[in-house]
């Protein structure tokens, strides 16, 4: 019988240091705050982290970079305006950034999850940010060769799973997770509520069961931006 | 901001928002930048329905929320807490950059650091060593959508002109721009000069060439206000 539940500890055991860790949220939207939290507890360092940002204050993604346990950050926005953590960081050059535009990140995560290795976009084309890459012209355009993006494992948050893992998200909280679930070897869930197989409408799955790995249940988990406002830190 | 910062010359931040807000047709799908680009949404007449696009995936974002209804996870792209409206849609990251490079958003409105005489941008970073460089999805928007809006103050806060012969500034894109929206004038961009549209209340040519970087050219018939 297919059942993908895990204890929290668990479902974090086995990612190694050195490990490429896709991090689902859009400033703190979606942030996967006890699954972070667990990382940090875990222990695995020189981790190369994939996010569009890089975390708010003191806890979950700013936290697992302020412990030191980030080697290199792939993301679009590494700047909020609450947290000087990657930036102190990357100062120092203790961090390694590799800075991507959004719809890229985006469009490399989901071609990595779908086996396209690479793929053509105007996106960024003439500028600083296609320095060194191929580019070639498709009509009048020029356009820019990305690569397909994939990783050992994704860390993300949803608001129902089942026990097959179809997942539902809460509206913009959404953002990253059903593409990084889809580009990761091994997909972890942190989930609101856990429900029987048939309760999701099949009509209203937003990823399918067969992207998803592990689910944790954290029913009333942590918002990013609540904990930001307390000043709260972690550990 | 307030509109405190309003001149004795030209329009607020406001005005420049209701002027763009004019020139959006109804029916428009529409993203805007963070910023003086928000306060279009509040400017949009009655009359039109004008569908917004926030790039972390909402479409029909609506306005902000009442006191006290704020959900964290109901955020725009400046993350900022929003609302939808009826008839909204979420999506993910990848569908929304579909949205955006796949040229079904009609019209973006983004702020600026400068804009050259043929619709080159820069507003994303100031080229600077240390600090860490961010761009989010500025690259992707001028690249995809069909007609890109800047609203902007005519020149930096020390005076120094944004609009120029050629940015110094890093590129988000090149030959990008249709229209600069600032408080001295509406500028547009046509074949490689630029052309303009509109002069503020008490602002003539001269003044406005003085304080623009580039050659500036004005059209026979001026559109009135």
């Amino acid at each position: 019988m297919i059942d993908k539940r895990f204890d929290l500890a668990a479902a974090v055991a086995d990612v190694k240091d050195g490990a490429t860790v896709l991090v689902g949220g859009f400033g703190a939207a979606g942030s996967p705050i006890e699954l972070l939290h667990a990382l940090i507890d875990q222990g695995a360092k020189r981790l190369t982290i994939v996010s569009n940002n890089t975390g708010s204050g003191n806890v979950g993604l700013a936290a697992l970079i302020k412990h030191g346990r980030v080697a290199k950050a792939i993301c679009s926005f590494p700047r909020t305006a609450n947290s000087t953590v990657f930036q102190d960081k990357y100062r120092a050059g203790e961090i390694e950034l590799e800075l991507v535009p959004q719809g890229t990140l985006a469009e490399r995560l989901r071609a990595g999850g779908a086996g396209i290795p690479a793929f053509y976009t105007a996106t960024g084309a003439g500028t600083r940010l296609a320095e060194g890459k191929e580019t070639r012209r498709f009509g009048d355009r020029e356009f820019v060769l990305e690569y397909g993006l994939r990783a050992d494992f994704a860390l993300i948050k949803c608001r129902r799973a089942d026990r097959l893992g179809n997942l539902v998200y809460n509206k913009t909280a959404r953002n990253f997770a059903p593409i990084m679930a889809i580009a990761a070897a091994t997909t972890i869930v942190q989930t609101e509520s856990y429900v029987e197989a048939g309760e999701i409408d099949p009509e209203v799955v937003v990823t399918p069961g067969v992207f998803v790995d592990r689910i944790v249940t954290i029913p009333n988990a942590a918002q990013e931006s609540t904990l930001v406002a307390a000043g709260a830190s972690y550990p | 901001m307030s509109e405190t910062t309003q001149r004795s010359m030209g329009w607020s931040r406001r005005e420049i928002a209701r002027n763009i807000a004019r020139d959006i047709p109804d029916g428009s799908v529409v993203n805007l930048g963070i910023g003086m680009p928000e306060l279009v949404a509040s400017c949009i007449p009655p009359d039109r329905e004008v569908l917004f696009h926030t790039e972390n995936g909402l479409l029909g974002m609506g306005p902000p929320p009442q006191p006290g209804e704020a959900d964290p996870e109901l955020i725009n792209a400046g993350k900022q807490p929003v609302t939808a409206i009826p008839g909204a849609a979420y999506f993910h990251h990848a569908d929304s950059f579909a949205m955006v490079r796949g040229g079904h958003i009609d019209i973006c409105v983004l702020g600026a650091m400068q804009v050259s005489e043929r619709g080159d941008l820069a507003n994303w970073s100031m080229g600077e060593g240390d600090a860490a460089p961010a761009v989010g999805g500025a690259m992707d928007l001028v690249a995809g959508v069909r007609t890109i809006f800047i609203a902007m103050t005519h020149c930096a806060s020390d005076g120094t002109p944004k609009i120029v012969e050629r940015c110094t500034y890093p590129l988000t894109g090149a030959a990008v721009v249709s229209r600069i929206y600032t408080d001295l004038a509406i500028l547009e961009v046509r074949a490689g000069e630029l052309g303009v549209v509109e002069l503020a209340p008490g602002v003539d040519f001269a003044t406005l060439q003085r304080q623009t970087q580039a050659k500036l050219v004005m059209p026979r018939v001026p559109r009135t206000a």
